[in-house]
């Protein structure tokens, strides 16, 4: 199989391990919605100002409820949809400036969370990985050959499963294929949006198990967007948790865990169930649903379910301010220096 | 990795087999499509072997065993207001009948599922001049387009196969593009363009095989109607001209004779009724066929 | 000791048509007045098909049903439609994972609970409009009185579960069938949902059966346990039992391959292989090929069902023996 290696060669690193691979500035979507025939016009702010970097090598987790953004967010970095504004380097270049699309499309796969929408049901699973490559000029014979070697690192027997069709595997091995599929083009960044949502327990682990094992054979790194905090916390270094297409908090994993700084990431965190029957949940930590993004409240998001709650949430939108250092930020005025929030540490003063 | 060697121990090596013969495989198994598609059968071929088949000559009457019983020996199926076979008459008619039943509908069907598919996956602007056009052509019922661009045209079977043919385009375009909005939005489409595919590669390779079926029960749906439409332009006169046996115009011609011999008089419109009623039937049994779920 | 609200004798449940499906295979259940008993298990491991035979639900002509099902002393299998009916709602109500197709989306919110508090209770439209106004109260909808005349469409997702539940409990039923009704719900609105279910159990001293994938979500709410596993009912015990001392290997391996306090990079530990597809009957342990402990007899026939205490059983041989010291 040692042939096909020179076939499709990953993208050049072109920066080094200095440069993120993925730089992403100001990134902002907004889908207009009504506007019909004597009905207001609306706009869903599913994405708005969103800035952040991934380094090389690494796992980015993103966290949020429905609404949040997390899943837009995924595809606007796809170039799957046009955005209304923001910049997105990868590798320090831009699609369209030194990065051709064709280019780009090879460096950044993605895995779907539902994995039988995201085969096509009218081909074999081996049709479906060599489609990839046969796009960008291997010949039908080369791709097949690639197809057939992924899906034994993905942990698929080809002589079982290369000429099945989707709805003949289970769940599990359909997101094995849809991962497979990814990799074909050689990708040096895989987004991956709850691409372990829709699986069973025990299934979920060995796929993640897989992830793992992909990663440092590949030297992959890896977006992880998923709802559930577990998942997170053990895949990902550093993550971010988005609110109504923003990010309200940043940082190392274990930091934000150990010392989350926004009321909203520290609702998240205690919405989870406790794994011991003696320690069960007593109050729901916040109330209500979240909010609709359709015109989203002003200032910061949260206020309306804020326990913390003062005037001047409402009426200044807090940007992303640093906790304690380092590399951890929070959007909420109670981590900026004089905000105005009487929790607020002192403008000037040592925190 | 023992967790995954598990897995493929696990899974028995199986023969897959394609959509299309699982399709067939179920198709094949409903009687009631199976006993339309041997009729149909039966009188497609009548009609493509209609020469060999050792028939009296259609086109030769004979004043004086007009309009004679159907039974009557010599003549099976009796003879028409010129006393001319009708059994024979019928078989040749089948030519021209399916032909103008069959064309019009395999020939919209090419055209309209390219622009359905152009207008579905397109979108935005491509999508609003296909489909507005193709409402322009709806806003007139189907019969009187048909006539409208026949009488245009003038009477002959090229200029009622055209006809027909601009009639069906707008109903099956519109079906293709509403089949292919929605498979536009299923996430194996995006994943098909992450990899950097073109629109043309993604609609021959992602959308064509997901929306061709649909579309093509739709059609077949639509034989029959246009089976009776030609049927009902040859009866109008701007179809087939007599002396050509053709379904519809002997309906036509042979109403005269509904009071003397209905039973022949209505013989061209049970070949009518008969191979519209399999058609759907077909049509219906093929989408149940397609229907196949986990 | 009187006997169980529900009692679910060797339940087997098979779908014909195209194919045949063993979906419930010898499920035996027993649920006691005020308790809550979590039925916990993966897609396909029969837990819904098993809540939907409870309240016959589930489709006559391509289902065949053997075994006998009791709730409050009445036979639910031999029932007659004007029973079947008087018998939902009143006796046992179930609330679903989409609320909003279970809803019906033409009747505001009010209609559909007073509808159903006149149907059952024969009670007057004030009545019935009062009642709907104090379970939307009971189930802490804000502003409630605006909300009897909303439609399910114009509430957000925890709101309309919220009605849903609503609607379940508006006529006071005995036994609650909660069939994964928190799974499509944010992580803040889930836990709001829980603690929300588990108050007003305690409050109206009702039954529940709480049907759910998610160990951490069973943990929250129930007392007793049982772990399905292809159809059949692999373990039950009480929360602490389950959780912490499971027997049979599946729930083992299900506890231990949690991602829940596992630590970065390390190896997710993981039950290899998928479960098995229900085209036949079993005629051996459903799980021996995925686990770790199988033995020739286990491949050969059924597996025992040991009962260790009373509400404590176990389907594998290994529960034949005192615990192994590990």
């Amino acid at each position: 199989m040692t042939l096909i290696e020179p076939i499709l060669e990953p993208l050049a690193d072109i920066g080094g391990p200095a440069q993120p691979l993925l730089d992403v500035k100001n990134l902002t979507k907004h889908f207009p919605v009504g506007g019909g025939f004597l009905a207001e016009k609306k706009t869903v702010r599913a994405v708005d100002d969103v800035s952040f970097s991934i380094a090389k090598g690494e796992t980015v987790g993103i966290v949020g409820e429905s609404g949040c953004g997390k899943s837009t967010t995924a595809r606007l970095l796809m170039h799957l949809m046009p955005r209304n504004a923001g910049e997105i380097l990868f590798d320090g270049e831009t699609v369209g400036g030194t990065l051709t699309m064709r280019d780009f499309r090879r460096g950044m796969q993605m895995v779907f969370q539902d994995s039988y929408a995201s085969l096509n049901p009218r081909l074999t699973i081996e049709d479906s990985i060599a489609f990839g490559p046969k796009v960008h000029g291997i010949a039908d014979k080369e791709a097949r050959v690639l197809a057939r070697d992924l899906m034994g690192k993905v942990g698929l027997r080809p002589e079982v499963f290369a000429n099945r069709y989707p709805h003949e595997v289970s769940g599990g091995q359909r997101q094995r294929v849809n991962i497979a599929r990814a990799l074909a083009l050689k990708p040096r960044l895989v987004i991956l949006d709850e691409a372990v949502s829709a699986l069973d327990k025990s299934v979920e682990a060995q796929v993640l198990n897989l992830l793992t094992d992909l990663k440092r054979e590949f030297g992959l790194t890896y977006l992880f967007i998923s709802h559930d905090l577990n998942v997170v916390r053990y895949i990902s270094d550093r993550v971010l948790v988005m609110y109504l297409g923003q990010v309200v908090e940043l940082g190392p994993v274990d930091e934000v865990w150990d010392g989350p700084a926004h009321p909203y990431t520290r609702a998240l965190l205690a919405a989870m169930p406790a794994l011991d029957p003696d320690q069960r949940t007593q109050e729901p930590p916040i109330t209500g649903d979240p909010p609709n993004p359709i015109d989203p409240p002003p200032g910061c998001r949260f206020h309306t379910r804020c326990a913390f709650f003062e005037p001047v949430c409402a009426e200044a939108c807090p940007a992303l301010a640093p906790v304690a250092g380092g590399a951890h930020f929070a959007a909420c005025h109670m981590v900026i220096p004089g905000s105005g929030h009487s929790r607020a540490p002192k403008a000037g003063g040592n925190p | 990795m023992s967790a995954t060697d598990a897995a493929l121990q696990a899974a028995p090596v199986q023969k897959a087999r394609g959509y299309w013969a699982t399709v067939g495989r179920r198709f094949s198994r409903d009687k009631v499509s199976m006993v339309c598609a041997a009729v149909l059968l039966a009188i497609v071929l009548a009609a493509i072997f209609a020469p060999w088949l050792g028939l009296a000559d259609p086109y030769q009457g004979s004043m004086i065993r007009r309009l004679r019983h159907i039974g009557t020996p010599g003549y099976l199926l009796g003879t028409d207001e010129l006393g001319r076979d009708m059994l024979s008459r019928l078989i040749y008619g089948g030519r021209l009948s399916l032909l103008i039943g069959i064309l019009p509908v395999v020939l919209a069907f090419g055209i309209g599922t390219s622009l359905g598919l152009l207008a579905g996956y397109l979108g935005g602007a491509v999508n609003t001049i296909i489909m507005r056009t193709i409402d322009v052509f709806y806003a007139f019922p189907s019969v009187l387009l048909a006539i409208a661009i026949s009488g245009v045209l003038g009477a002959g079977i090229v200029n009622s196969i055209v006809s027909l043919t601009v009639v069906f385009v707008p109903q099956i375009t519109r079906v293709a593009e509403s089949v292919t909005t929605s498979v536009r939005n299923l996430d194996f489409v995006d994943a098909a363009r992450a990899s950097g595919a073109g629109a043309i590669t993604i609609m021959r390779v992602h959308m064509l095989g997901n929306v061709l079926g649909p579309i093509f029960v739709y059609a077949t749906g639509l034989i029959s109607v246009s089976m009776i439409l030609a049927s009902g332009l040859s009866f109008l006169g701007l179809g087939t001209k007599p002396p050509e046996p053709e379904w519809g115009l002997m309906l036509n011609t042979l109403r005269t004779a509904i009071y003397v011999n209905p039973g022949v008089a209505a013989l061209p419109g049970v070949m009518i009724f008969a191979v519209s009623i399999c058609f759907n039937m077909l049509s219906d049994g093929l989408r149940s066929a397609m229907d196949i779920r986990n | 000791m009187t006997a169980p609200l529900v009692d679910i004798r060797d339940l087997t449940i098979r779908f014909t048509g195209e194919r045949t499906v063993y979906a419930v295979n010898g499920v035996s259940l027993s649920l006691g007045e005020g308790e809550v008993l979590g039925l916990l298990g993966e897609s396909g491991s029969g837990k819904s098909v098993t809540m939907r035979a409870l309240m016959r639900l589930l489709p006559k002509k391509r289902t065949v049903i053997s075994g006998s099902v009791a709730v409050a002393g009445q036979d639910v299998l031999a029932m007659d439609d004007a029973t079947l009916s008087a018998f939902r709602g009143r006796t046992v109500s179930m609330i679903f994972q989409e609320p909003a197709l279970a809803l019906d989306p033409v009747y505001t919110i009010g209609q559909q609970i007073a509808e159903s508090v006149k149907r059952h209770e024969g009670a007057s439209h004030a009545t019935a409009m009062a009642r709907a106004l104090e379970m939307l109260e009971l189930v802490r909808i804000p502003s409630a009185r605006r909300r009897l005349d909303a439609y399910p469409h114009e509430m957000s997702g925890g709101m309309r579960q919220r009605a849903m539940i609503a609607l379940a409990l508006a006529c006071k039923p005995k036994i609650l069938l909660a069939d994964e009704p928190t799974t499509a719900l944010d992580a803040t609105v889930q836990i709001q949902i829980l603690l929300l279910l588990r108050e007003l159990q305690r409050e109206m001293g009702m039954s529940v059966i709480f049907v759910t994938h998610d160990i951490g979500v069973a943990i929250e709410i129930c007392d007793k346990v049982a772990v399905m596993y292809a159809g059949q009912i692999v373990e039950t015990g009480t929360l602490g039992e389950i959780v912490r001392t499971p027997r049979h290997p599946y729930p083992q391996g299900l506890l231990a391959s949690t991602v829940h306090g596992a630590r970065r990079g390390a190896r997710l530990q993981t039950i290899p292989g998928t479960p098995p597809s229900l085209d036949l009957a079993p005629a051996a342990c459903s799980f021996a090929p995925r686990c770790a402990h199988a033995q020739q007899r286990c491949t050969e026939r059924l597996p025992p069902d040991v009962v260790l205490a009373p509400g404590r059983t176990v389907r594998c041989v290994l529960a034949e023996h005192p615990v192994p010291v590990s």
